[in-house]
C-alpha cells in the first residue's frame, strides 16, 4: 500500500490560490464604483440572460467574477439567506455586512478544506441612505474581504482597472459621467472597444422606494453611450 | 463534497434561527418550500388549539369585507379598516388591502394574525422567485402559488383561524386586469367581473350586482367600490364605514398596466364624504 506523498500546508494553499486565480483570469471584470444617486454596477458580459450582476435584497446587490455555475449558486444562497433573515426578522436587519461576512466564511472554509477551491471573486453592495454610509465589500476566492469606498473591481482584469480608476475616479459623479469611466476603464484594460451590446449595468438608485436594484435595459444604455460619445469624450 | 454550511461551525441545534446554507442540494425557487425545508419555525403554524372553533373564537380579531372588481384599466381592490373580537372593535386602522409585488395585489378576510403573516410570506414569495429566477412568475403562476399556501392553512382554519384572500392583478401578457377568489380548501376561482369576502361580503355583492357594469371609468369604479363597502358597512356590524370623526377611509388600491398603486386617502376621503351626502336624503 503506498503512503500519500507528504505536501507542506504552505504548497497546498499556494497551489490552489494558484489554480484559483488562473482560473478567475480567464473570466471577464465588473466594476462598482459610487455616484451622486447611488452605486453603479457595470460588467463586461456577452450574453443578455446570463446575469452577473443582480439583486439580493432591498439595498443589497451581488456581483461575481470567475466561474458561472460557481458564483450563481453562492448568489442564490445569498438571496435565501437574505429572504430568511428578512422574514424572520425585519427587512432593514439584512444588511450587506452580515452577508458579506457569511460569504466570507463560506468560501474561506472551502478554500481550506476542500480539494478545489472556488474560482470566483463577488461583491456584496450596499447603497445607503446618504453617501457616506454605502458599502462595497469585495471578497476573494479565498474568503478574504475587503472594504472598499469609493470603487472596487473583481475578475480577470481587476488590478488594471483600479489603477486606471485609482487616477480617474472622483466623488459625486453623475449616472453617466460614471457609466462612461466605467466603460473607458474596461476599455483600457482590455485594450479594445466596449460596445454597449456586451455591457451588463445595473445600479443601486437611491431615490427608489423600496427595492433599489434596477437593471439597465440596452435601449437606455445605448442613448447614454451616445450621449458620451458626442459630449466629447 | 462541498456540505459546508454556516451551521457546521455553530454549536448544534436551533442556536440561531436562520442559517447561511451551501450545500449540494439546490433548494429551488420557493421560499415557501425553503422555509419548509429549512428553516420549519418560520412555517406560520400553531399548536392545536382547545375547545370549539368556529367564527369569534376567544381572543382572535376578525378581519372583514374586502372587494375587487375589474375596470377598463385593470382591477380596482378595496377593503375596510376595521377587526372585530367577538362584539367589541379590536382594531379600527387594520390594513386588509396589500400590494404583492409590482403588478398585483391581495386582500384577506379571516382571522386578522395569520391573514397578514400570509400575506408577508406571499409577498417575500413573489420576490424571491423573482430575484432567483431573474423574471416575475405569469399571473396565473402567482394565483396557483397563493392557493397552495391557503391549502397548507387548512390545518388551522379547521380549528376556527380562517385565512381567505381575493387576489387581483394585472396580466401583463393579456393586457387586463384579473380577479381569483378563494375557499378555505385552497380552490381557486376565477371571477370575470367582481367578487367580495368577509362577513359584509354579501352585502358587498349584492350593492356591487346593481352598480357593476363592464368598462368602467377608474372614477366610477373607485366610486362604485366604495359605495358597495358602504352598504356592507350599513348592514353587517363587522365591518367598519368611512370614520368621518378619526379621518378612517376604507384602503383602495388599483392595479393596471403601470403597477400597482395605492389611490391617495384624500380621494378616497372626497368620495365617501359625496356617497355620505347623497345618502342622507336616500340612505
Amino acid at each position: 500500500m503506498a503512503l500519500p506523498y507528504y505536501v507542506s500546508p504552505e504548497q497546498m494553499m499556494q497551489d490552489k490560490a494558484e489554480y484559483a486565480r488562473k482560473g478567475i483570469a480567464k473570466g471577464k471584470s465588473i466594476i462598482a464604483l459610487e455616484y451622486a444617486g447611488g452605486i453603479l454596477m457595470v460588467a463586461e458580459n456577452p450574453s443578455a440572460s446570463l446575469n452577473k450582476v443582480s439583486e439580493l435584497y432591498d439595498r443589497i446587490a451581488f456581483a461575481g467574477a470567475g466561474k458561472y455555475s460557481e458564483f450563481e449558486r453562492l448568489r442564490k444562497e445569498g438571496i435565501r439567506y437574505a429572504d430568511m433573515k428578512g422574514y424572520a426578522y425585519g427587512r432593514e436587519d439584512v444588511t450587506a455586512k452580515s452577508l458579506a461576512n457569511a460569504y466570507s466564511q463560506v468560501i474561506g472554509n472551502i478554500f481550506s478544506m476542500e480539494i478545489k477551491p472556488l474560482e470566483v471573486e463577488i461583491l456584496v453592495l450596499e447603497v445607503g441612505e446618504e453617501h457616506a454610509t454605502n458599502e462595497l465589500y469585495r471578497i476573494a476566492f479565498d474568503g478574504s474581504i475587503a472594504d472598499e469606498k469609493g470603487y472596487t473591481s473583481i475578475g480577470g482584469q481587476a488590478e488594471e482597472l483600479k489603477l486606471f480608476l485609482k487616477d480617474k475616479f472622483s466623488e459625486g459623479l453623475g449616472l453617466e459621467a460614471a457609466l462612461q469611466l466605467a466603460a473607458r476603464a474596461l476599455e483600457a484594460a482590455a485594450s479594445q472597444k466596449v460596445r454597449a451590446a456586451h455591457l451588463e449595468v445595473a445600479a443601486l438608485e437611491r431615490v427608489r422606494q423600496g427595492r433599489k436594484f434596477r437593471r439597465f435595459p440596452q435601449t437606455e444604455l445605448r442613448s447614454m453611450m451616445d450621449k458620451s460619445g458626442n459630449g466629447g469624450g | 463534497m462541498w456540505q459546508i454550511s454556516w451551521s457546521d461551525w455553530q454549536a448544534k441545534e436551533g442556536q440561531r434561527p436562520v442559517e447561511f446554507h451551501f450545500n449540494r442540494h439546490d433548494a429551488g425557487s420557493s421560499f415557501f418550500d425553503l422555509i419548509r425545508e429549512r428553516e420549519p419555525a418560520l412555517v406560520p403554524q400553531f399548536p392545536a388549539a382547545r375547545g370549539e372553533g368556529g367564527e369569534g373564537m376567544p381572543g382572535v380579531p376578525l378581519a372583514t369585507t374586502v372587494l375587487a372588481l375589474t375596470y377598463q384599466a385593470g382591477v380596482v381592490i378595496a377593503g375596510d379598516r376595521q377587526a372585530t373580537e367577538g362584539y367589541q372593535v379590536a382594531s379600527r386602522r387594520i390594513e386588509k388591502v396589500y400590494a404583492a409585488d409590482g403588478h398585483s395585489a391581495v386582500a384577506i378576510a379571516g382571522a386578522a394574525g395569520p391573514c397578514i403573516e400570509m400575506v408577508r410570506l406571499f409577498q417575500t414569495e413573489l420576490a424571491h422567485y423573482e430575484k432567483i429566477e431573474g423574471m416575475n412568475l405569469s399571473l396565473e403562476g402567482k394565483a396557483n402559488r397563493l392557493a397552495q399556501m391557503v391549502r397548507a392553512n387548512l390545518p388551522l382554519a379547521m380549528q376556527g383561524l380562517v385565512v381567505v384572500p381575493i387576489f387581483a392583478g394585472f396580466d401583463v401578457k393579456r393586457g387586463e386586469g384579473r380577479i381569483f377568489k378563494y375557499d378555505v380548501a385552497g380552490g381557486r376561482y376565477e371571477e370575470t367581473e367582481y367578487y367580495s369576502i368577509g362577513s359584509g361580503g354579501k352585502d358587498a355583492r349584492s350593492s356591487l350586482k346593481k352598480l357593476y357594469r363592464a368598462g368602467l371609468s377608474e372614477d366610477e369604479a373607485i366610486h362604485t367600490a366604495l359605495e358597495a363597502l358602504y352598504d356592507a358597512a350599513d348592514e353587517d356590524r363587522g365591518t367598519g364605514g368611512p370614520d368621518f370623526v378619526r379621518g378612517i377611509f376604507p384602503t383602495v388600491k388599483l392595479v393596471t398596466a403601470g403597477g400597482a398603486q395605492d389611490v391617495p386617502e384624500e380621494r378616497v376621503a372626497a368620495i365617501c364624504t359625496t356617497i355620505a351626502e347623497r345618502r342622507r336624503t336616500t340612505p
